[in-house]
């Protein structure tokens, strides 16, 4: 119909209403939740590790409780009944308070920690005091406003994680992808830089570093600080610091040019492990106008420039002038940036020219006369590089990009863009990613031959946006670069079309309409 | 400039257009009583179900159109003029037209049932269908039950439909198990367990008697033949649908079931063309019905006939054949023919092989004599199109299809494989036989 229909209240009829277990588990939930705001709102708990313990282990049982009541009585299958006709998942009443507080919890932790309770030189209090008992026990300190997200981060990929998987306990390419960011998430991005940090002394500072967060996701990763503290703190900070390089330039591209930016983006990244658990029930919001597709490529590989513009300014301006003390001189760097993306770009340009749509080559010819006009203007006018002092650039990309974009908008808008508007219109890493799928990877979404019915469901269930069905229906392989291969499209089609597979490059893009059920003299005259 | 109507926009006279339009210039109008613009029919139970909104259904964007040059209109043709070559609409106002393609597609076929005109008697065909259902079974307060006469395709969507607002569903079906007209009957069984799996109250050998009215006009509820009431608030008619060709009534354009056409898909009438649900082919082609009512063989007619308009005169010349369909939760694809136990040829024989869980099964049919592979019922596995087209045209034996069947999974990474249980199935019967 052309009204949707909705309810502003959580039951109704069904599909849309809830069972007598779901409304219990989500009461547990939301006292879980309650005794948070509680201490937010600076009521002192006595016994914090108890009340803490009590308020995560009811947060993870609400909601681990509502799906199993949720999916466990239903078939194995797809489970999207009304997914259009509830609030919180069809832009509804409630989708706009969730959106809201969320927002408003991003805002309070990224530019007011104070009234999370974080105190700079003293004892904590409020919600950041709440945390302090397992921060102690994990590093040793009390607790941040950090602490207190990426605790909260993944206790929501795990319970969240949970429930995708009884979700989709019939397809078992989700379920180990979901079993990996849960991995990934509570090992890498939250126990391992937590221990860490206990190895720290005073005369051995390691700084914080989630291993599998690579710049430029992590685009503070050679800032100055960080850099002096793994070159001084000896063999292993080194090598870390040349795992980050190595992270970028060479593990990266070879994962990606084997399965795609999916083994990133879909099993590792912690992002994208939050919007395929806890942004799952938003995945459909994504916009799949073609217009929303242009958007995206404008918007995130200028921030790609962006980021690598900021890098550049910031790693420059704490480098040396002198060669004698250090080879890695300001001109050594900044030749070797201007190289690096002049052998990039004539690569691309040489070899993969045909396989650039139009606006993509515009793009990419516009965007390396910037870099390179930009570097050029510094040694005319030889005070600051890049126009901006590099700290100005270091501190609006912070602002803007890591905290307003990813942040914000990226997580605070789930109920409203769906999950993935971070990682589709503003993530640099997955436009490196992306670019690289798209030129030179082995992955693709193949089309089984004519079997496409046009329903929409692959379209309508792409968190990236991407209309699938357009390709589909003319059997044509789907190379995307913003493609993360999360797999739904192939999982919610109802008569098998699609494949995520990894094969030969050759053929892959493939514009032709092929077979669709037709003779093969008719489809060959349609291709001339 | 020559100017292309076609009548109805649906996925046969859609496909028709966009390939016109891909060489040629050609005016191109498109005429539609039912919608603006195009939409998957397939797809109709998804947004009763909630999955999608309409928008979602419909695969092209509303700027597609003025872009391709693609004129649509909205109108009911209620007279059409061959020897003038003009269409006269309900609405009143004519359009002319140099070349004519009837796209009109299926409208639910009645048995001249008692009461089939009541408010609530409906099949599952069109926009207006898919409203009606929301109207009248909202809920299952409004409607607590529903009875669908018929187990075909259609059938099976409207129960899964209707269960997903907690409606009990009654499905009438007057075979012994779900489709025997078309399935074997091993599978035909499992689908039958599975639907009722899903909460269907399936009645087997039960047809419908009558359809009982309320004072409103509304239906009340069924008899079936056995005399049995059952009340209900909806009847599903899903008996099969045939071709909507009464606005030609009056006119020149020779019809049966359907428009009559040949090869080229040309009607008796020069330059009158019919594609899709509505054309029937003057002799059957292969074992084909005349009649074909499936979205697939809808758009390999527009492809062909595209051809044929902007004179390169192409044939309609299917592939092999195919088709998909998903009861709840089992997917099934065909390649090929496997008959059912009425229609199986006398050359024919069939394996089959049913995996534990009773979600999945696979029939492959060949030739009993040569050993000729002829086709594949699949349910629960996905397979390659491409490569049983290609093996069927290479007429392969049932041993090489058995023992390379792993080329032709299609699943998704990481699933189970079920190839080595079916070869040892197949091995094991054929050293007993």
């Amino acid at each position: 119909m052309s009204t949707v229909q909705r309810n502003m209240s959580l039951t109704g009829e069904p599909p849309k209403t809830i069972n007598t277990q779901q409304k219990i588990a989500s009461a547990i939930g939301l006292i879980g939740l309650a005794v948070l705001f509680l201490a937010f709102f600076n009521l002192d708990f006595p016994n914090k590790p108890l009340w803490l313990t009590l308020s995560l282990v009811m947060i993870g049982t609400g909601i681990i409780w509502f799906s199993t009541a949720a999916y466990l009585n239903k078939h194995e299958g797809i489970k999207n009944d009304g997914v259009y006709f509830k609030s919180l998942s069809s832009r509804g009443f409630w989708a706009w308070i969730l959106g809201i507080i969320v927002t408003l919890f991003y805002v309070v932790l990224y530019w007011f920690p104070q009234y999370l309770g974080l105190v700079q030189d003293g004892e904590n209090k409020g919600i950041v005091a709440l945390f302090d008992p397992l921060s102690k026990l994990l590093n040793g300190g009390p607790a941040s406003q950090w602490f207190v997200y990426g605790t909260l981060y993944t206790v929501a990929i795990l319970a969240f994680g949970i429930k995708f998987i009884l979700k989709y306990r019939h397809n078992k390419y989700e379920k180990l992808r979901t079993f990996s960011v849960m991995f990934f998430q509570l090992g890498f991005a939250f126990l391992i830089p937590e221990l860490m940090s206990r190895l720290n002394s005073d005369s051995f500072k390691l700084p914080y570093y989630d291993l599998k967060n690579i710049w430029p996701l992590n685009y503070y990763n050679f800032e100055q600080y960080r850099v002096d503290e793994f070159i001084s703190a000896g063999d292993i900070g080194l090598g870390l610091l040349i795992f980050g390089v190595v992270s970028i330039f060479i593990i990266t591209p070879i994962l990606t040019y084997k399965y795609g930016k999916r083994w990133y983006c879909s099993w590792v990244c912690g992002c994208g492990g939050l919007a395929e658990t806890a942004g799952d029930p938003f995945r459909h919001l994504s916009d799949k106008r073609q217009v929303a597709w242009k958007v995206e490529r404008w918007v995130i590989h200028s921030v790609l420039v962006f980021v690598v513009l900021m890098t550049t300014a910031v790693i420059h301006s704490y480098l040396g002038d002198d060669s004698s003390k250090y080879w890695l001189t300001k001109d050594v760097f900044l030749i070797s940036v201007a190289a690096l993306l002049t052998l990039v770009f004539l690569g691309v340009w040489i070899f993969k020219r045909e396989e650039l749509q139009k606006d993509a080559r515009i793009g990419s010819i516009a965007y390396f006369v910037i870099i390179i006009a930009l570097i050029a203007l510094h040694y005319t006018t030889g005070k600051t590089l890049f126009l901006f002092e590099a700290e100005t650039l270091r501190q609006s990309y912070g602002f803007m990009i890591g905290a307003v974009f990813s942040g914000v908008i990226g997580v605070g808008f789930y109920p409203i863009f769906g999950s993935r508007v971070w990682c589709r219109f503003g993530c640099p890493m997955a436009a490196i990613l992306g670019f690289q799928q798209r030129l030179f990877s082995r992955f693709r979404i193949t089309t089984n031959g004519g079997q496409c019915i046009s329903c929409g469901n692959c379209s309508t269930y792409c968190e990236m946006g991407i209309d699938v069905r357009a390709y589909a229906q003319k059997g044509e392989n789907i190379v995307r670069s913003s493609c993360v291969g999360c797999g739904i499209c192939s999982a919610v089609c109802p008569r098998g079309v699609l494949k995520l597979e990894n094969g030969p490059l050759e053929k892959r893009i493939d514009s032709n309409e092929i077979l669709l059920g037709n003779d093969l003299d008719l489809m060959s005259y349609v291709n001339k | 400039m020559e100017h292309i109507v076609i009548i109805g926009n649906g996925i046969a006279g859609v496909t028709a257009a966009r390939h016109i339009r891909k060489i040629s210039d050609k005016k191109i109008t498109i005429i539609s009583a039912e919608t603006d613009h195009f939409f998957s029919r397939t797809a109709l139970m998804y947004v009763y179900m909630g999955h999608m909104r309409w928008r979602d259904i419909e695969p092209y964007e509303s700027w597609f159109w003025g872009k391709n040059r693609l004129e649509l209109k909205k109108g009911y043709v209620e007279k059409v003029d061959t020897d003038n070559q003009t269409l006269h609409f309900k609405e009143g106002g004519s359009i002319t037209y140099d070349k004519l393609i009837l796209a009109t597609g299926s409208v639910t076929s009645y048995y001249d049932w008692e009461g089939q005109d009541l408010k609530g008697v409906q099949g599952l065909v069109s926009k207006q269908d898919l409203e009606d259902l929301e109207k009248y079974a909202p809920n299952n307060k409004e409607c607590p039950r529903a009875v669908i006469i018929g187990g075909g395709l259609i059938g099976v969507e409207m129960a899964e439909m209707l269960r997903t607002r907690n409606i009990e569903v009654t499905m009438l079906v007057r075979e012994d198990a779900f489709w025997t007209g078309v399935l074997p009957k091993p599978e035909a069984e499992m689908i039958s367990r599975h639907i009722i799996s899903h909460g269907v109250d399936l009645r087997h050998n039960s047809e419908l008697d009558k359809i009982l009215a309320d004072e409103k006009g509304h239906v009340r509820a069924i008899v079936t033949k056995t005399g049995e009431e059952i009340p209900c608030g909806v009847v599903g008619i899903t008996t099969g649908v045939k071709p909507q060709i009464s606005f030609l009534k009056n006119s020149k354009i020779e019809t049966d079931k359907g428009i009559l056409v040949n090869r080229l898909l040309e009607t008796n009438i020069k330059n009158v063309y019919a594609i899709g649900d509505c054309a029937q082919q003057r002799e059957a082609i292969g074992n084909r019905p005349p009649v074909e009512a499936v979205w697939y063989t809808g758009r390999m007619m527009g492809e062909a006939l595209a051809q044929t308009i902007c004179d390169k005169t192409f044939e309609y010349n299917p592939g092999n054949w195919f088709n998909s369909a998903k009861f709840f939760d089992i997917e099934y694809q065909t390649y090929g023919w496997v008959f059912s136990e009425s229609r199986k040829k006398e050359y024919e024989a069939q394996f089959h092989w049913k995996c534990k869980s009773d979600l999945r099964c696979i029939t492959i049919s060949y030739k009993k004599e040569s050993g000729e592979f002829l086709g594949i019922n699949t349910f629960g596995i996905r397979m390659k199109h491409e490569v049983f087209d290609r093996w069927l045209n290479e007429k392969r034996s049932v041993d090489y299809v058995i023992q390379n069947l792993k080329q032709a999974n299609f699943d998704p990474e990481f699933f189970k494989n079920y190839e080595k249980e079916i070869q040892a199935a197949y091995f094991n019967q054929s050293v007993t036989v």
